[in-house]
């Protein structure tokens, strides 16, 4: 609840040329996105596409990093009250919420299939069409064997959970326990433990990024388990690649994080940016748990 | 121009707007965002509605006259994403704007900037989406829902725009709420208890809440099709594994709140004019939260009911057939909090209170007809057919659209200071009124006649319904240019508005003077907590 001491320091911002740069930034990005995607489907030429994509990735990063620039010093310029940084705590968190939803769908999407699609696909409680077109077609998951082959060749192995992706957990877990020893340096006053745990952090990021990068090239190569390759590659590489973008964010976030802690930004009593990195470095690490247990474990 | 109080190289609050038109472009006022937001929709509104009438004279009579086939189908699909997503919802967030932050006695929304991003991603959005029209092999044409595989296998090149269209929506939406639930938390004024806010803000709070948790529901799912589509994954095609109507739970689970953020607000607006007119407070104050909360709740459990023919178990057409007839009850105790609060009230019926009265009855009436198409043996016949199109339309146009109407003209006063003139309002309720109805309800008949949705053609027997409500149709939408001159003459001219405007209003947002100054709230003592809620 506001009081009347905190709510004095309201801090309207004064008119901003950043959002209509963002809007711009972003819009170039996806029209860029989509003329280049459609052009490769086509067969053609997608120079066009991916020069917007581009410029528009760059307009966008620059604006963001002006705006996030720009905020950082209005904090340091202590224009900012208590309540104000509980706006940026509230928003942090719905959007967090709003992340936790976008997997949803996703999570949703593969226990639909392994529940109700592939055994009415093997012909369970006679559904009809699914039977006549494939008659033959016999349950099973992971899938490797789809209804069509020829349309969709199944992988011949699936993914296992032991090695890669048990070592990946165990590096997630681990970062999760670092960022928060960092987070007790700062709030100690320590900034080398600080600095120190937090780049732990960070590598421990970019060494799980490079597990992945390892395990979608064996998956490539050794599994004939590809995009292609029916809905359990699908679902796999839909939900492990949406994380891994997570963390690759995650990561960049941290970082941004480490150099500013170098700069010496950060009190224990004001240190929001730190924060809301650590939170989403956690929801990713709660992500992946999910992703371990029902498409690793459960799902081979 | 800024309300700063502790930086002193810049003005404080007493400072107005920036002048030209980069005022509209670079602010972060909540009043001038809201004018943007509200505008923006009033063009898609027209936009939305000139593909209606393509429709509705393409249907004038049977047999096909006007366009081909395949621009119907394109027509249909535009109209339904142009309204829906272009039209209504940003209306609700320019209200939003305008009047979260004056209810709450809040200087302004609590993210200035991202509010601006919020808004000036649509223009780029709805301009991509529309230019698919004159794309090689032209714009989305499966409809609203887009259903896969139409919308992927067999869709035209130009789905991709469309995708990220959507994503660039959804992306201005989940910021647009995060700025409304997070402006609610955590500005009211000092002494504001939650329980003690306007129902508008409230039913927004909830709205909000709706937006954040389905609109990446909604990009998570475009975001399947776009892979189904350049990079051969099966979500929706069997073959590989995967299941079209996958698509219908992971849309639906998205488009039933999605209708609920429609009409949510709609309910705030009405519970804050029929109090004014009937000079009465808000009948059941508290119930009006409770009743609002649980049709947020149930509204992620009955998505099915969209799909009751697509061959569920048993067990599932059940559960979403009596999960979706629950929703009565807290919408029924609604519509008897209005009634209640009119009854023995010393109404009168100025603009606004028509709008929310018509409102009251016609919503009721779309209300009905989703109770019938609830019971899923009924829907087996109705699936698909106009009486489908009669019921939402109910819901939405004198339903969602009506109440849009009776907002700006009952807070019209208090953003340009002028009265608007009367007896244009009334008579553009009047027309819109007959127009609406015209338009609608012989679209019930139709319906269970068994004339199918998103057919350019129909056979004989359809004929009159069908030209009367293309004539209803007409009507409606000439009816609204009517509009358009009573808000800008009431933007330029017009007798002076009271700071209180309505003698039966209440809320802070009457407290201040008419027109509301660029910067209102700027410090809490300002505030009069006894007039908060109406
Ligand atoms: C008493 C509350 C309601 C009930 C029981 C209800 C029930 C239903 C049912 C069962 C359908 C599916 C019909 C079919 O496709 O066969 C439907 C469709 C629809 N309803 Fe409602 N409804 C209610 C209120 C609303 C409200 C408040 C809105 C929006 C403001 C709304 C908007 C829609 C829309 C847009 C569709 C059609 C979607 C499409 O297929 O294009 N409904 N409703
Ligand atoms: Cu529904």
């Amino acid at each position: 609840m506001a009081n009347d001491a905190t709510y004095q320091n309201y801090y309207v911002p004064a008119d901003s040329k950043l959002p209509i740069f963002a809007s711009l930034g972003l819009f170039l990005t996806v029209f860029g996105m989509g003329n280049m995607f459609n052009e490769m489907t086509a067969g053609a030429d997608t120079t066009f596409g991916t020069m917007v994509l581009l410029l528009g990735g760059v307009v966008l990063a620059t604006t963001l990093f002006v705006w996030f620039s720009k905020v950082i010093e209005e904090s340091h310029a202590k224009l900012y009250s208590d309540q104000m940084n509980r706006s940026y705590v509230w928003g942090m968190s719905w959007f967090i919420f709003s992340e936790v939803m976008f997997f949803a769908a996703f999570f949703g999407a593969l226990f639909y299939v392994r529940a109700f699609v592939v055994p009415w696909l093997a012909g369970e409680g006679n559904r009809g069409p699914s039977d006549m077109l494939w008659p033959n077609y016999v349950a099973e998951w992971p899938m490797l064997n789809t209804p069509d082959p020829t349309l969709f060749p199944g992988a011949h192995t699936a993914m296992g959970w032991w090695g890669l992706p048990l070592i990946n957990t165990i590096l997630l877990v681990t970062s999760s326990v670092t960022v928060t020893i960092a987070h007790h340096g700062l709030n100690e006053g320590n900034r080398k433990k600080l600095i120190t745990w937090l780049g732990l952090t960070v590598a421990l990021g970019i060494v799980f990024l490079g597990c992945q990068v390892l395990e979608y090239y064996h998956a490539y190569t050794d599994l004939g388990l590809t995009l292609n390759a029916g809905i359990y590659g699908t679902t796999f590489f839909m939900l492990t690649g949406f994380h891994g973008a997570h963390v690759t964010l995650g990561t960049f976030m941290l970082l941004v994080m480490l150099i500013r802690a170098i700069k010496g930004h950060f009190k224990a009593d004001d240190c929001f940016g730190f924060e809301a990195a650590a939170w989403y470095w956690h929801f990713v690490d709660v992500v992946w748990l999910g992703l371990f247990l029902f498409v690793y474990i459960l799902g081979s | 121009m800024s309300a700063i109080i502790e930086e002193h190289h810049h003005d404080d609050h007493h400072h107005g707007p920036a002048k030209g038109l980069m005022r509209w472009v670079f602010t972060t006022n909540h009043k001038d965002i809201g004018t943007l937001y509200l505008w923006f929709s009033f063009m898609m509104f027209l936009l939305g509605g000139t593909f209606a009438l393509v429709i509705r004279a393409e249907l004038f009579q049977p047999g096909l006259q006007l366009v081909a086939p395949e621009f119907f189908n394109q027509m249909t699909t535009m109209h339904g994403l142009i309204m829906v997503f272009g039209a209504v919802m940003p209306a609700f967030v320019g209200l939003a704007n305008w009047l979260i932050p004056m209810m709450i006695g809040a200087p302004d929304m609590a993210l200035p900037r991202m509010n601006n991003y919020s808004f000036w991603i649509l223009p780029f959005a709805f301009t991509m989406l529309a230019s698919t029209l004159l794309m090689e092999g032209g714009g989305p044409n499966f409809g609203w829902t887009f259903y896969a595989p139409l919308s992927t296998t067999y869709a035209p090149p130009s789905v991709t725009y469309f995708i990220f269209a959507v994503h660039l929506m959804g992306i201005s939406s989940i910021m647009g709420s995060i700025n409304v639930v997070v402006t609610i938390l955590n500005l009211r004024a000092p002494g504001m208890t939650l329980m003690q806010m306007p129902l508008f803000v409230w039913t927004w709070l909830i709205t909000a809440y709706l937006l954040i948790a389905v609109m990446p529901v909604l990009a998570g799912v475009v975001t399947m099709m776009l892979m189904d589509i350049h990079f051969g994954t099966s979500f929706f095609n069997a073959a590989g594994g995967g299941d079209p109507v996958l698509f219908q739970h992971v849309f639906w689970f998205f488009g039933h709140p999605e209708v609920y953020i429609m009409i949510l607000p709609a309910f705030g607006i009405v519970s804050a004019i029929i109090p004014t007119f009937a000079r009465k407070r808000l009948f059941g104050y508290a119930s009006m939260v409770y009743a609002t909360s649980s049709i947020a709740f149930l509204s992620f459990i009955v998505w099915g009911h969209h799909m009751f023919t697509v061959g569920m178990p048993l067990a599932g057409e059940l559960y979403f057939m009596y999960a979706t007839m629950l929703i009565a009850v807290p919408t029924g105790v609604k519509v008897f909090n209005w009634i209640a609060t009119m009854w023995q009230g010393s109404m009168t019926f100025e603009t606004p209170m028509l709008f929310a009265i018509a409102f009251v009855v016609l919503f009721t009436i779309g209300g009905l007809s989703g109770l019938m198409l609830s019971i899923a043996p009924a829907d087996f016949q109705y699936q698909d057919t106009y009486f489908v199109v009669a019921h939402f339309h109910y819901v939405l146009v004198p339903g969602s659209i009506f109440s849009i109407m009776a907002a700006v003209y009952y807070w019209l006063p208090k953003w340009t200071g002028h009265m608007y003139d009367e007896k244009l309002g009334k008579t553009h309720f009047w027309l819109s009124f007959i127009g609406v109805n015209v338009t609608f309800f012989p679209q019930h008949f139709i319906g269970l006649a068994g004339m199918p949705r998103r057919i350019p053609d129909y056979a004989l027997q359809f004929a009159d319904y069908n030209m009367i409500s293309s004539v209803g149709a007409f009507l409606f939408g000439f009816s609204q240019l009517l509009f358009l001159v009573i808000v800008i003459k009431c933007i330029k001219t017009g007798k002076q508005a009271t700071a209180q405007v309505w003698e039966g209003a209440h809320g802070l947002e009457w407290t201040v003077p008419s027109p509301a100054p660029y910067h209102t709230f700027s410090t809490p003592d300002e505030v009069n907590l006894k007039e908060a809620h109406g």
